[in-house]
């Protein structure tokens, strides 16, 4: 069955959000970092959504958009139905219930004075209602569930290596059973031997739980290998967006494809042609008119500079923002 | 049941965190005189009725007024009123340390609470709170706690209140940048996402991460507070009613002790004030040791010095080794100066020994400065200096004789 014909689980309407920066000197026109520029996207409940692109380009600014927790400045968001962008800060604690959330770093998305039990069971002492015994057979289960065991719990999370630190974040992430789980660059600060591990871990959870994922990485290789749907990201724009397999069978985006050039694993079946990259990320306080990502792009046209490319259907749900597919617009 | 074993297990947990916050003062060296001297001075405080062997207050029944040191009286009598020393010491302690500590505690209190407040709420609260630290901040503190006192009246709760007022400036100024650090982190972005309240986030997680910088500011705080009151007991400014070491120096002060040549009756309160001072800033210091990683036992003055030392020579031996074996370098000159007239040399010379000499100086300020900045110097900037260094004798050396065999000997001889 196509991702269509089902309920988005988060659909995102043209969100922008940008940021104030502060004045060099005064009454100097007000600027703005753009993190995230007119996005729109949908998230299907069950599956894994992957977000890809280089630092600063708005992925986790994009997360936070959708846990609530970075105010929009323009555009919708619907999570399960409801309105998040409109809902009062009650309303929004509410929701976030089903929401939570896996840091890149381990090391410090555990407080070093808390015991694994006391950092396992804090959402649901948070949530209420739960007896001391109750909160230990809950914790445990989880531990179990995580690859760690029953005896772990009344340890400190300096203890524990970095791989066995992240399982505890995700066994508090999942203790409240979320439908919606955003990992943010889960592995990309662990071990390289324990990336698959961990990867594992989330895809077997997944499937037990039935989670969505919202899965930030800047490692194509690791969002091909998790993720069945992806977006990708430059300067705060979406650049291209659709089904990963039909996105690295087929990238439409020059961009895309210099990510892919880029790829250093060896069993990644894609066309490579080595393009590498001119110049850095311009700034995103006035990024280049037109297609953010001319100036560095490899297939420029002279149009590129001129007007912002269109996001078209390159083919089911597969689409593109280039001016090379600009003719398939009409279609 | 179950909740009451629940605060049973928090409890218990709380003193395990408690005995070994002790321990780890215990073991620091420091800290361990420090705890000695307070559990010391604290049981004379607490047992003062039963270790004293008379009344300090009783001003009456003394006959022997301004008597010497005896078995019956160990520090003698007080001159105009014959109250006994040694008791008035003991329960000296009471109001010393009850003061000190109070107070410590009510800033700690104080500070923390508008600091977190300040720190983690932000926006209005952040600016009100941080401009009354400002004005605080710049009035001076003694002149005030003078003119409070005369109004509102000689007491120590008076004397706690204006401290505690203008005491939590400086803690909530520390404790609010600590919050500002602590609130990025994830593990407090997770609870927000979890659902946490505010108060929940500042109380399980943000306090217990400044308690450190409480227990040692308190410390530090009540030792200073204990100076502050001595002086102003003094100055006559004290609860008149009690006994206090302060006012016990001015009351020997104003009887003429040091005309009677009463010495003891000066030097009891003072070594009274002494000690307790000592301890809590030990205990303060210590603390601070143990809490602040860089300050760690490692970065200590001496041993950063002591260990630069002993490499630092090593490093002297080892370049003049190297020195010995490049014989050709340095007496590539020598033949140009024996050519020249003898008049020539000396006044050649002249100029280089100067040149030598500038560069050993150079060459020491060097070593100096890296030992005080506690850092290891590399391997090859030493030997640089060194060499440097190495070159005066050389220059000596050829002042006497420009023979290339005696510049190899006394190089291999250093």
């Amino acid at each position: 069955m196509t991702s269509n014909e089902r309920e988005p689980l988060l659909k995102m309407e043209h969100v922008s959000v940008a940021f104030p920066v502060k004045k060099d000197f005064p009454f100097q026109k007000k600027r703005y970092v753009k993190a995230v520029t007119d996005v729109s996207l949908e998230i299907y409940p069950g599956e894994t959504f992957g977000v890809v692109g280089e630092s600063g380009c708005g992925k986790s600014t994009l997360a936070n958009c959708t846990l609530g927790m970075q105010r929009v400045d323009s555009g919708k968001i619907f999570f399960d139905g409801q309105e998040l962008t409109a809902m009062t800060s009650r309303q929004l604690k509410e929701a976030r219930r089903s929401m939570q959330v896996i840091f890149q770093d381990p090391f410090s998305s555990l407080n070093p004075r808390f015991s694994v039990f006391d950092l396992i069971s804090e959402p649901l002492r948070i949530k209420g209602g739960y007896t001391y015994a109750e909160m230990r057979k809950t914790v445990g289960d989880m531990l179990k569930e995580v690859g760690l065991s029953e005896g772990d719990m009344d340890r400190f999370p300096s203890d524990f290596s970095g791989g066995q630190k992240q399982r505890i974040g995700i066994a508090r992430a999942l203790i409240l059973k979320p439908k919606y789980l955003v990992c943010d660059e889960p592995v990309s600060a662990l071990d390289v031997s324990v990336h698959a591990q961990i990867l594992n871990l989330l895809m077997d959870l997944q499937e037990k739980y039935h989670i969505t994922y919202l899965f930030i990485s800047h490692n194509l290789a690791v969002v091909k290998r998790v993720s069945d749907r992806a977006v990708v990201m430059y300067l705060g724009k979406v650049m291209e967006y659709g089904n990963v397999q039909k996105i690295f069978k087929n990238p439409a985006h020059p961009y895309t494809r210099a990510l892919m050039g880029s790829i250093f694993d060896v069993d990644i079946d894609c066309p490579r042609e080595r393009k590498r990259l001119q110049g850095e990320v311009p700034s995103p306080i006035n990024p280049p008119p037109g297609c953010r990502f001319c100036g560095r792009c490899p297939e420029e046209q002279p149009c590129c500079s001129l007007s912002e490319p269109p996001l078209v259907k390159i083919e089911e749900d597969h689409y593109a923002a280039c001016f090379l597919h600009a003719d398939r617009a009409e279609e | 049941m179950k909740t009451l074993k629940y605060i049973g297990c928090k409890l218990l947990r709380a003193l395990y965190a408690i005995g070994r916050f002790f321990k780890k003062l215990w073991m620091h060296k420091q800290g361990r005189i420090g705890l000695i001297i307070f559990a010391f001075l604290a049981i004379l405080a607490i047992f003062a009725p039963l270790i004293a062997p008379y009344d300090p207050y009783d001003v009456t029944q003394r006959a022997a007024k301004g008597s010497t040191p005896s078995w019956e009286h160990l520090l003698g009598t007080s001159i105009t009123t014959g109250q006994d020393i040694f008791s008035m010491l003991i329960y000296g302690t009471r109001s010393s340390l009850s003061i000190g500590l109070i107070t410590g505690l009510v800033i700690a209190v104080l500070g923390s609470l508008l600091g977190v407040a300040a720190g983690y709420l932000g926006g209005w609260v952040d600016t009100v709170i941080m401009r009354i630290v400002d004005v605080l901040l710049v009035i001076p503190t003694l002149p005030l706690v003078i003119v409070m006192t005369n109004v509102l009246g000689t007491s120590y709760v008076v004397i706690v209140i204006v401290f505690a007022a203008f005491g939590w400036t400086g803690l909530a100024r520390v404790v609010r940048s600590q919050v500002m650090l602590i609130k990025n982190a994830n593990y407090v972005k997770a609870a927000e996402i979890a659902g946490a309240s505010r108060w929940y986030i500042m109380w399980r997680h943000i306090l217990p991460a400044v308690s450190n910088l409480l227990i040692m500011s308190t410390a530090l705080t009540s030792a200073g507070i204990m100076v502050a009151e001595a002086g102003l007991s003094f100055l006559g400014l004290g609860n008149p009613t009690a006994i206090s070491w302060g006012k016990m120096l001015a009351d020997a002060q104003s009887s003429g002790a040091m005309l009677f040549g009463h010495w003891w009756s000066i030097l009891a309160p003072g070594v009274g004030i002494f000690l307790s001072v000592y301890s809590f800033m030990r205990i303060g210091l210590a603390l601070e040791e143990i809490l602040n990683p860089r300050m760690r036992k490692g970065s200590n003055m001496l041993k950063v010095f002591k260990h630069l030392n002993n490499t630092y020579l090593e490093e002297v031996f080892a370049s003049m080794d190297d020195v010995s074996k490049m014989k050709g370098e340095y007496q590539a000159p020598s033949p140009v100066l024996e050519e020249a007239g003898p008049s020539d040399i000396a006044a050649e010379m002249a100029a280089p020994e100067g040149a030598a000499v500038e560069e050993v100086a150079a060459a020491g300020v060097a070593g100096a400065q890296a030992a005080a900045a506690g850092a290891f110097v590399p391997a090859a900037q030493i030997a640089a200096a060194e060499q440097a260094a190495a070159e005066a004798p050389f220059a000596e050396a050829r002042a006497e004789d420009a023979a290339a065999e005696v510049n190899a000997e006394k190089g291999g001889e250093r």
